[in-house]
C-alpha cells in the first residue's frame, strides 16, 4: 500500500491505495467523487475525464499514486458557486440525454476553451474526439460549446 | 397559485428545458455503480475464451483460499440456485428454446458465456482471484455462418435440439406468385445486415442488498425495464416476487441492450440470498461487448415484382436471423417484429414473408434501436433505389409512384395494419427544400461529367415505421408472455402540488420533463410543481417499462387520463366547497368556477388542501385527489419521414463523407420539440454508424475481433456531421396526445439514405451495393474491383473471415 496525499474538489484528503490503483477508482470508492463515471477500459470514451493540476486526464490512464500531491477537480467541483458556463450551456442546449458521457464531456469542454475560446464547429468536434457520447450524435453538444464561448450562457 | 389573472401558457408544446439535467450536469448522479452498501462483496466472472467446449473440469478451490476472497462457484456449484434465463416470446410452432443458465454447467457456446464467478471483498480482489480457477476446455467445432449451419450435419450449437433452426416462420399476404406472373421485372437483391453492438455508454451493473430477517432483497440494476426484472428474477431464483424491490437508478442509455434479463442480475440475486450480503458486479467495457446483446446481424433477400413501369405489385423478404448461442429476452421476435414494416410506405398488392433464426456461437442478439424496424427500412428503402436504378427512373418518382397518398389514410397495408395518418408528400416537399435537392442533383450530373475524382451521391430513405408497443390483446396473439399497457397514477398533495407515478422507465428520454408538461397543462398548475416518480417497482407498482417507442404514446396516454381524472375528482369537490352543482362548475387552466358566476371560484391547489383536510366533503367523494389510469392501447401509430443525404465519395481513396443530412419527421404532435430533435439526433447518429463505422467482428475460431472500444468504430464528434431537422405535424389519431413515438424513428430512417448515398455516387462506376459498414476499404474495392453484381457478400456473416472478405467489396458474385 501506499499513503498519497491529494486535494479532490478542495478537499485535502489522504488515504492508503494500492499502487496499481487507478484514479478514477480511488476517486470513485475512496474520495467519494461517484460523480465521474467510468465508461470504456481502453481510454476511448473519455467519460472519466477530469482535471489534474490543471491539465485534462482520462482518470482511468493514471493510477492514483501518480496524482499523489496533487489537485483534483472532478464534474463536482467545477461549479464555484453557481455552475460553470458550459454546465449552463449544456443544459440550455439539450447536449445531454442519459448524462453518462456528461461529466467527461463538461470537463473536456471546459479545457477546450480554456485552449480555444473561439472554436468553429470542427475545431469543437476535433477537440472533443477523445469524449463518446451514443445520446445525442454530438449535434447539440456543438452547440453547447459555441454557446458557452460565447458567453450565452453567462 | 394560479389565478385568472397569471393563466399560464400550455407547457405542451414548448421546448422546455430538462428537469433531469441539473444533478447530471453537475455529477449529482445515482449510477448503479455508485450504489454500493455497506459490507458490499464483489464478484468477477470468469469468461469462456472459447466460442464452444465441453467442460470437462472447473475447479474453484484455488481461488476460495485467496485473501480477500469470500467465496467461489461454479456453474454446477450454483445448479440448485437459479434456473434458465427467460425467454418471452415463442414465434411460431416450431420454435426451440434451449436451457439458458447464468452459469454454464456442461458446455460453454460463445466467447463470454459465464464459467465460474468468484466473490471477494474487493473488485480488484474479486478478478484477480480469476486466475487462479482451472477450467478445462475440450473445444468442440465452431458454428459461425448461418448458411452453413443450416446444412445437413453441421455442427450443433445445441446438441439435444438436432438443429441449428431455432424457428421458420412463414407468412402469406396475398397470392406473390400472381403478382410476379403478371410483373415485367422481378428484382431481386441480397443485403447484408451486420452485427452491431448498442453500447450504452454506462456498461451493465447490479447490486442485490439482502434484508436481514426478511427474506427480502432490494436490487438496483441498469436496466431499461425494472418491472420485467422483477417478475423474472423472481421466476428465475424462486424468491417470492413481493420480496424483491428492482430500483432502475441513473441509467446511462439502454437502446434495447438494457431491454433484457441478465445473467449477473440472477448471480447477484442469488449470490446475496447465499451469503447474506450486498452483492455487486459491473461490467467492464470489453465484458460488457461480450456479455450483453448484440443487434441486427441478418441476411435478407428481397424479391420486388414490378411492372415496367415502376408500379411494384408484390414483396418478397427471406430472412436469416442470427440469434447467436442463446436466446434472450426477445431474441426470435427481433426480426418479426419488423415483419410488417417490409412494405413500408407502399402499396403492394402481395407480400410474402420468410423468416429463419439460427443458432451460432456467437453472443445472443436481441432489440437495438429500432428492433426489426431498421432491418426492414435498410432492405426495402435500398432495394427501391436498386430498383429505381434497374428501371432508370429517378428514385424519388419510384417512391411516388408507389406511396399511399395522404389522402388515402387511413390506409389498410398489405399486411393487414392500419396506418392511421401521414403525409407523405408533404414531409418529402419540406425535405426536398431543405436539401437544395435539385442544386445537388445538378451538382452531382457536373461531377460525373468532368469524371471529378470526388463524386457526389444522393441517399433517400422515405420511412414509416410502428411505435406504441403495443395493444396486449395482439401481443397475446402473437405469441409474447406479456401485456402492453402502461398505468400512471396523478395525485395532488396537501399543499397543492402534483405528484405522477408511471411506469415507464427512463434512461435519458426526459420523461420527467415531457410528462411534467402534459400534467402541467391537465391540471393547470406550474410545471415546476409537477414531480414524476419512475423507475422503483417499491414506488411504481405497475408498470411495462421503456423500450419501442412506446413511453409517451402509451405511458404519456395513461399520464393525460389519470389527470383528467383527478380534475374530475377535484370538480366534485369544488362544487361542493362553491355549493354548487357539479354540472354548473367549469375548469380552465387549474381554476373551478361557477357558471355565471365569475367570483365563485376556487383553484385546484385550493380543493386539493380542502381534500387533504377533508372537514367537508361531497357526498360519495373520496378524500384524497389520485387517480390511476391503465391505457391499453388499441392500435399503434405511425410516424413517418423523408431523410436525404448528400455524400462525397473519394473515388482514389474510398473515403465516404457526409456533406448534408437533412431529414423531415413527422411524429405527430410533439409535447416538448427540444427533446424531440434530440432523440432525432441521437437516432440518426446511429443511424449513420452503422452505415460507414460500425460491426461487430468475429474470427474465425469465435473470437469477438472488435472486444474493445479501440476496436469497435463508436463515431466520435469529427465523425458526425451536424443535422438539418425539420418537422411535418400530422397528428396521430389512435391517442388523444396525437403523438407518435420518436425514440427509434432516427436510427430506422438514417442507414439506407447514407448507404443509398454512396451507392448513389459511384453506381455510374458498375457499382451497385457496398456492404455495411461502408469502409474506405469497401467503397474502394467496390469501385476498383468491379461490381454491379446481384448478391455480393453471400459467402458469410463474419467479415474478414477468409473467403468472404474477398466477397464484402460488393460486386461480382452472382
Amino acid at each position: 500500500m501506499a499513503r498519497i496525499q491529494m486535494t479532490v474538489d478542495g478537499e485535502r484528503r489522504e488515504d492508503e491505495v494500492e499502487p496499481r490503483l487507478l484514479l478514477v477508482h480511488y476517486l470513485r470508492e475512496q474520495a467519494g467523487r461517484v460523480g465521474t463515471p467510468v465508461g470504456c477500459d481502453t481510454s476511448n470514451c473519455g467519460a472519466c475525464t477530469v482535471r489534474l493540476d490543471g491539465k485534462t486526464v482520462k482518470s482511468c490512464s493514471v493510477l492514483a499514486v501518480q496524482a499523489d500531491g496533487g489537485e483534483v477537480t472532478t464534474i463536482e467541483g467545477l461549479a464555484n458557486g453557481e455552475w460553470h458556463p458550459v454546465q449552463k450551456a449544456f443544459k440550455e442546449c439539450h447536449a445531454l440525454q442519459c448524462g453518462y458521457c456528461t461529466p467527461g464531456m463538461i470537463m473536456a469542454a471546459v479545457d477546450l476553451l480554456e485552449h480555444n475560446p473561439n472554436p468553429d464547429e470542427q475545431e469543437i468536434r476535433d477537440g472533443l474526439e477523445g469524449n463518446l457520447c451514443r445520446c445525442t450524435g454530438y449535434h447539440n453538444l456543438v452547440k453547447a460549446v459555441q454557446m458557452a464561448a460565447e458567453g450565452g450562457a453567462r | 397559485m394560479t389565478t385568472t389573472e397569471e393563466r399560464q401558457a400550455p407547457a405542451v408544446g414548448q421546448p422546455l428545458r430538462r428537469k433531469e439535467d441539473a444533478r447530471l450536469v453537475t455529477g449529482r448522479t445515482r449510477w448503479t455503480d455508485s450504489v454500493t452498501p455497506a459490507g458490499t462483496l464483489h464478484i468477477a466472472l470468469l469468461r469462456s475464451p472459447m466460442a464452444h467446449a465441453r467442460l470437462s473440469r472447473v475447479d474453484v478451490s484455488a481461488a476460495r483460499e485467496l485473501p480477500g476472497v469470500v467465496a467461489a462457484f461454479s456453474g454446477t456449484d450454483l445448479a440448485d440456485d437459479f434456473g434458465s434465463l427467460p425467454m418471452a416470446w415463442t414465434v411460431s410452432e416450431d420454435a426451440k428454446t434451449p436451457s439458458h443458465f447464468p452459469l454454464a454447467r456442461d458446455t460453454v457456446r460463445y466467447v463470454g458465456d459465464a464459467v465460474a464467478v468468484v466473490v471477494a471483498s474487493s473488485r480488484y480482489g474479486a478478478v484477480d482471484a480469476l486466475e487462479a480457477v482451472e477450467v478445462d476446455y475440450e473445444p468442440l467445432p465452431v458454428v459461425l455462418d448461418m448458411e452453413q449451419a443450416m446444412t445437413a450435419g453441421s455442427q450443433l450449437v445445441h446438441e439435444d435440439l438436432d438443429t441449428n433452426v431455432c424457428f421458420t416462420f412463414h407468412e402469406e399476404h396475398g397470392d406473390y406468385e400472381a403478382s410476379k406472373a403478371k410483373a415485367d421485372v422481378v428484382f431481386k437483391r441480397r443485403y447484408i445486415n451486420q452485427r452491431l453492438i448498442p453500447n450504452a455508454m454506462e456498461p451493465r451493473s447490479v447490486v442485490a442488498d439482502p434484508t436481514a430477517g426478511a427474506d427480502s432483497f432490494t436490487l438496483w440494476s441498469a436496466t431499461q425495464v425494472p418491472h420485467f426484472v422483477r417478475v423474472f428474477m423472481s421466476l428465475v431464483t424462486g424468491i417470492p416476487e413481493h420480496k424483491i424491490r428492482v430500483i432502475a437508478p441513473d441509467v446511462g442509455g439502454g437502446f434495447g441492450s438494457k431491454l433484457d434479463i441478465y445473467a449477473e442480475e440472477a448471480i447477484c440475486l442469488a449470490l446475496a440470498r447465499r451469503l447474506g450480503r450486498p452483492v455487486k458486479w459491473t461490467a467492464s467495457r470489453s465484458e460488457d461487448y461480450q456479455a450483453t446483446i448484440h443487434g441486427r446481424d441478418l441476411i435478407q433477400d428481397i424479391e420486388i415484382a414490378a411492372t415496367s413501369e415502376g408500379k411494384m405489385l408484390g414483396l418478397r423478404v427471406d430472412l436469416l436471423s442470427d440469434m447467436g448461442a442463446y436466446l434472450q429476452l426477445l431474441t426470435p421476435a427481433i426480426p418479426l417484429l419488423g415483419r410488417y414494416m417490409y412494405p413500408a410506405i407502399y402499396k403492394f398488392e402481395t407480400h410474402s414473408f420468410h423468416c429463419t433464426g439460427v443458432f451460432t456461437n456467437k453472443t445472443p442478439t436481441d432489440a437495438y434501436r429500432g428492433a426489426g424496424r431498421p432491418e426492414a427500412t435498410y432492405s426495402i428503402e435500398r432495394a427501391v433505389d436498386d430498383l429505381a436504378a434497374h428501371l432508370g427512373v429517378e428514385p424519388l418518382e419510384l417512391r411516388r409512384r408507389n406511396w399511399i397518398g395522404h389522402d388515402e389514410f387511413p390506409y389498410t397495408t398489405v399486411c393487414g395494419l392500419e396506418y392511421d395518418s401521414g403525409n407523405y408528400e408533404a414531409a418529402t416537399e419540406k425535405a426536398l427544400e431543405l436539401f437544395g435537392y435539385d442544386s445537388l442533383r445538378a451538382e452531382q450530373a457536373k461531377r460525373r461529367e468532368s469524371n471529378d475524382p470526388v463524386q457526389l451521391g444522393i441517399g433517400i430513405s422515405t420511412y414509416t415505421e410502428m411505435c406504441g408497443l403495443a395493444p396486449s390483446r395482439w401481443l397475446g396473439e402473437k405469441g409474447y408472455v406479456a401485456g402492453g399497457w402502461e398505468r400512471a397514477t396523478v395525485r395532488m398533495t396537501p399543499l397543492g402540488k402534483a405528484e405522477v407515478v408511471v411506469g415507464t422507465s427512463p434512461h435519458g428520454q426526459g420523461h420527467v420533463t415531457t410528462f411534467s408538461q402534459i400534467t402541467a397543462d391537465a391540471l393547470g398548475v406550474p410545471f415546476d410543481d409537477v414531480e414524476v416518480i419512475v423507475n422503483d417497482t417499491a414506488a411504481v407498482p405497475w408498470g411495462l417499462d421503456t423500450y419501442g417507442s412506446r413511453s409517451l404514446v402509451v405511458g404519456g396516454t395513461a399520464v393525460r387520463h389519470a389527470a383528467e381524472s383527478v380534475v374530475d375528482k377535484a370538480k366534485l369537490l369544488a362544487a361542493h366547497l362553491l355549493e354548487a352543482d357539479p354540472s354548473d362548475v367549469e375548469f380552465d387552466a387549474g381554476t373551478f368556477r361557477v357558471k355565471g358566476t365569475p367570483s365563485a371560484t376556487k383553484t385546484i391547489q385550493e380543493v386539493a388542501f380542502a381534500s387533504f383536510t377533508a372537514h367537508t366533503m361531497a357526498e360519495g367523494s373520496d378524500a384524497i385527489l389520485t387517480a390511476d389510469n391503465l391505457m391499453d392501447p388499441e392500435t399503434f401509430s405511425y410516424p413517418h419521414g423523408t431523410h436525404l443525404c448528400a455524400m462525397e465519395v473519394d473515388t482514389e481513396t474510398g473515403m465516404a463523407k457526409i456533406r448534408k443530412y437533412v431529414c423531415v419527421d413527422d411524429v405527430g404532435k410533439v409535447v416538448n420539440p427540444m427533446i424531440v430533435e434530440g432523440q432525432v439526433h441521437g437516432g440518426v447518429a446511429q443511424g449513420i454508424a452503422q452505415a460507414l463505422y460500425e460491426e461487430a467482428v468475429y474470427d474465425d475460431g469465435g473470437n469477438l475481433v472488435t472486444g474493445t472500444m479501440v476496436d469497435y468504430l463508436v463515431p466520435a464528434p469529427p465523425d458526425l456531421p451536424s443535422f438539418e431537422t425539420g418537422r411535418t405535424e400530422t397528428p396521430s389519431t389512435t391517442n388523444p396526445l396525437g403523438v407518435k413515438g420518436v425514440g427509434e424513428a432516427g436510427t430506422i430512417a438514417s442507414t439506407p439514405a447514407v448507404v443509398n448515398a454512396v451507392v448513389d455516387a459511384v453506381r455510374h462506376l458498375g457499382v451497385d451495393d457496398v456492404r455495411m459498414p461502408c469502409t474506405p476499404e469497401r467503397v474502394w474495392r467496390a469501385i476498383h474491383q468491379g461490381g454491379g453484381g446481384g448478391t455480393p457478400a453471400a459467402e458469410g456473416t463474419v467479415a474478414y473471415g477468409g473467403d468472404s472478405t474477398a466477397t464484402t467489396a460488393g460486386g461480382g458474385q452472382a
